[in-house]
């Protein structure tokens, strides 16, 4: 092979397996060890660089970050990334002076946000401080969209939400509450804005056409049901509820059923537990709190008698798998369950009846705008697309990564660059290396296990709605956890030039990732690795030809936990420990002119 | 020397011996010598060696001197015996403690100093007495705990780290040992573990006194340009004449060599050492053929590596000459231990 580029920076990026998983890239490793120094203002500014809204992600991330995380693979559980993203939130100091802010002369250009939630919220909060005035759209008279409407408060309190939007909209967005954009073309032909972002989610819960669907009013759209918890028209509901589905908002829709006075909570799901989507954490909150998960259940008719709902017709199922894939079902029989309730929450879809389909504005046969995916523009330029509304429902973090590089996508169109041109990324190495046995980071390996977060006792959580049933870490909890993150972004780093191939690094390395072989094509190599290699996707590091043998010194990535032992065993510092820093630009790093230089770095 | 601990963890998949556990299972302390030595190597290698062999912690007997090297038997297997003896003076706790249990293991680990200048007299007497024990030597020409003097191994003309060069003739270990007739005497490198951890094995299951002289460049004193047993100089005038390869008992010998140039040697408890001979003339069981080899390449600055002689241990063993029990002293009863006045009587009376 040839020696491993390290120069080129999605290489040491992609071995911080946490910021390489979240779509916005936050310097996860960075901001553990700021919370680790009580450093919680500067651990929660480096959250918000990337992600923008660390106090809701810190309760409610989807965390593609924690199954990715390198602790994983050494030992059962992650890190707990998310909740100690909360505990920099919820503990910081007032850090409101370093956030960014709009200068005083704006830049001449207009940019309209349709929705706030958080992709619309995300590019105003990147063009803001760049002199734009940005007005945000928003159809209701709250702000925050489906994390408002969708995401109970016993999970996410409405002033996490006004904190955080507050924070953006301070800059002095224009914003339009009650205000939804009823026609595009209205919009772009009224020459008021220089571009338009559309983050209006994907607020259209899929129907479920059975027998008795229109016989009934006790049969609720999940989405919608949530919604109107959120604004305060629902308040109760039947004592025996279903809930079809079982991704995360059929999760949602049982724990606020609950909530609001139901003692039997059924969420029925298709297939098995293997092929849920919701995530593993909301399927045990949800069980924690009694909700029965019935698998193996296909709905097949509502029961409707004298004009009530009084039961659903389920098909129970069994299927044939063959590895992760079905490949055969069949009925073994048919049951039918009582109910007063059932929600409906098998899907969302995004929906655009308000914009002219003659606009140059291009949709697919599914009615999905055709967006490039990455740089979120439309077909007409200057419109560009973001969050659920332009690939459909994910999750938050998503939408905010749609908002940031949507926003490098505006601040270029606006200043006559092609968009399709992107600032790139970069990054940085430097030594932590104090003395002779003295690292600037603490890389003793701790054995401990994951902290788990307490929770409000069952009996009192369902006194209200609105009691937000997690706690966050205690300080000593928090003190614990951020010990087990294995400080990745610590890289090893090889100067083949130095080495006098004695072993001493090979031999001390718990985890075995290091070899001296000669060179030969990955296959072989991967073969001639001192411990097996687990995963043939991550990468392996490979020198240049070492000085005295011409082997070359081979480290598999995949397990290496950075405690940095081949570094202090090393006689002449062949080994290095450096942090390495990923530049991921954002529109203020862009090459456009800005208004002001940007205040975004902070620690 | 080290701050950090060795973490617990290891590689999940880390392969296990018969005995269900793995490589990790059969480290010891932390190391304290200097980074990058290469006695730290020879601690790789035993690691290996006797995970490789499946042996029970309490089945080794780890027995050394004084010296940077002797440092090494609390490094690995900590499970196992040890015993840390005087300056110079662990072949007579070995051949004590041999004499005593003949069912354990023994690995004795001294370095040049220990073995070739104060406690050379015992080296040579436990050579000559054929301990049933693996001695390894960890050379690295210098005294490394008192700052890098020459020891009695640093050859002719090599410089010193202030520049000044030897003018003693070296004692060579391994031409010491084939004059005192050792059955199973070879040299190895802390660099090449493919090479030493057989040897290892092999001398753990030879019967009588298995010598293996490892150059272990010490890093810190003697890793100089101009020093002949530096990391650089070591790997250039190295010179592997037999490849041995260990087989477990089990085991077939599954690879065939075309050339016909492998033979096997049948070691007592059933495993076998294969030699590859990599130089056509060489001849591993011929003693004097060895010898003359050995002082030829020496002469020109080659170290000749491999199991370089290897002949039949067991008629000459310290047991076998002396007719000793084959039960170790612990397992027998006090009455044999100490058969009574009677007995002594008797034993007295054949001395009028």
């Amino acid at each position: 092979m040839q020696p491993t580029d390290t120069g080129q920076p999605d290489f040491f990026h992609q071995v911080v397996d946490c910021q390489w998983a979240c779509p916005a890239h936050t310097d996860v490793p960075e901001y553990i060890r700021l919370i680790a120094q009580g450093r919680f203002g500067d651990a929660y500014l480096v959250n918000r660089e990337s992600n923008v809204f660390p106090g809701i992600l810190g309760r409610v991330c989807d965390r593609p970050c924690e199954p990715a995380c390198r602790r994983g693979r050494v030992e059962e559980k992650p890190v707990a990334i998310c909740r100690l993203k909360r505990v920099a939130a919820d503990h910081r100091e007032d850090v409101s002076d370093r956030l960014p802010r709009a200068p005083t002369e704006g830049n001449g250009r207009r940019i309209a946000c349709i929705g706030a939630g958080p992709a619309s919220l995300t590019v105003a909060n990147d063009l803001l401080p760049l002199g734009y005035a940005v007005t945000v759209f928003e159809q209701y008279a709250l702000t925050g969209g489906l994390m408002r409407t969708n995401i109970p408060a016993f999970r996410l309190p409405a002033a996490v939400l006004d904190d955080e939007i507050g924070a953006i909209l301070a800059m002095g967005a224009d914003l339009r509450l009650g205000t939804p954009v009823a026609s595009m073309r209205a919009l772009l032909e009224g020459g008021e804005f220089d571009a338009v972002f559309v983050g209006s989610g994907a607020p259209k819960g899929k129907e479920l056409r059975l027998p008795g669907r229109a016989d009934s009013d006790r049969i609720h759209i999940g989405i919608d049901w949530l919604h109107s918890i959120a604004f305060g028209h629902t308040a109760k509901i039947g004592e025996r509820v279903l809930i079809i589905g079982v991704g995360n908002t059929a999760m949602d829709c049982c724990r606020s059923a609950l909530r609001l006075g139901a003692r039997d909570v059924k969420v029925m799901a298709r297939k098995s537990r293997r092929f849920f989507k919701a995530s593993e954490w909301e399927l045990e909150d949800a069980e924690g709190e009694g909700v029965e998960i019935v698998i193996n259940h296909a709905p097949k008719a509502f029961v409707i008698e004298d004009g009530r709902l009084t039961g659903m017709r389920f098909d129970v199922l069994e299927y044939q798998v063959e590895g992760e894939r079905i490949v055969g079902e069949r009925v073994t029989g048919e049951r039918l369950i009582p109910c007063d309730d059932v929600i409906l929450a098998i899907g969302q879809e995004n929906a655009f009846p308000w914009i002219e389909r003659d606009l140059g504005i291009e949709f697919d046969e599914w009615q999905v705008p055709k967006v490039d995916a990455r740089t979120f523009q439309s077909t007409r330029p200057g419109v560009f697309f973001g969050g659920d509304a332009a690939f459909g429902p994910k999750n938050i973090i998503w939408a905010v990564e749609h908002g940031h590089q949507a926003a490098i996508s505006i601040h270029r169109h606006c200043h006559g660059l092609p968009v399709a041109e992107r600032p790139p990324r970069g990054v940085t190495l430097a030594s932590r290396k104090m003395g002779l046995h003295e690292w600037s980071y603490k890389n003793d390996y701790n054995p401990a296990e994951r902290r788990l977060v307490p929770h409000v006792a069952l009996a009192e959580r369902f006194k209200k709605i609105r009691i937000e049933v997690e706690l966050g870490f205690t300080p000593e909890q928090t003190a614990l956890e951020v010990q087990r993150c294995l400080n990745c972004d610590v890289q090893t780093v090889f100067q083949a030039k130095l080495c006098i191939e004695c072993d001493a690094c090979i031999d001390i390395c718990p985890v075995d990732c290091l070899t001296i072989t000669a060179n030969g094509s990955e296959a072989e190599l991967g073969e001639r690795l001192k411990a097996p290699r687990r995963n043939p996707a991550a990468p392996l590091y490979v020198s240049a030809p070492l000085p005295q043998t011409a082997r070359v010194m081979v480290k598999d990535e995949d397990l290496c936990v950075h405690c940095g032992l081949c570094a202090e065993r090393c006689p002449t510092a062949a080994w290095d420990m450096q942090k390495s820093t990923v530049r991921i630009p954002h529109a203020s790093d862009d090459e456009a002119p800005c208004q002001q230089p940007s205040r975004r770095k902070s620690a | 020397m080290t701050s950090i601990v060795k973490p617990r963890i290891a590689h999940p998949s880390l392969p296990k011996n018969e005995l269900g556990m793995t490589r990790r299972q059969y480290e010891g302390a932390m190391s304290t010598l200097c980074a990058g030595c290469g006695h730290d190597s020879v601690t790789a290698a035993l690691v290996e060696a006797c995970w490789g062999l499946s042996l029970r912690p309490e089945q080794l007997v780890k027995l050394s001197g004084i010296g940077c090297s002797s440092k090494t038997t609390a490094y690995f297997v900590g499970g196992a015996h040890g015993f840390n003896g005087v300056h110079g003076r662990m072949p007579s706790v070995a051949t004590g403690a041999n004499a005593a249990n003949r069912e354990l293991v023994y690995v004795g680990v001294s370095g040049d100093g220990d073995s070739l200048s104060i406690g050379l007299g015992q080296l040579a007497h436990a050579i000559r007495r054929n301990v049933n024990m693996l001695y390894i030597i960890e050379n690295n020409g210098v005294y490394g705990l008192t700052k890098g003097q020459f020891s009695a191994s640093a050859d002719v003309g090599t410089k010193s780290k202030k520049g000044d060069a030897n003018t003693q003739t070296p004692v060579d270990p391994v031409l010491l040992a084939l004059t005192l007739g050792a059955t199973f005497v070879a040299r190895s490198f802390s660099g090449d573990k493919r090479q030493l951890v057989p040897l290892i094995q092999a001398g753990m299951r030879h019967q009588g006194f298995a010598i293996i002289d490892v150059l272990s460049p010490c890093v810190t004193f003697n890793d100089h340009e101009g020093s002949t047993k530096s990391y650089a100089f070591t790997r250039e005038h190295y010179h592997p004449a037999v490849e041995a390869d260990f087989v477990p008992r089990a085991a077939e010998i599954a690879v065939d060599y075309a050339e016909g140039a492998s033979t096997v040697v049948d070691l007592h408890d059933g495993s076998r050492v294969r030699l590859r001979k990599l130089d056509p003339d060489y001849d591993p069981s011929d003693r004097a053929a060895a010898y003359a080899y050995i002082e030829r390449r020496l002469r020109d600055g080659e170290y000749v590596t491999g199991l370089i002689h290897v002949g039949d241990g067991a008629a000459s063993e310290l047991h076998a000459v002396n007719q000793t029990s084959t039960t170790p002293l612990n397992r027998l009863p006090y009455e044999a231990l100490s058969p009574g006045p009677e007995a002594l009587g008797r034993l007295m009376a054949r001395f009028r």
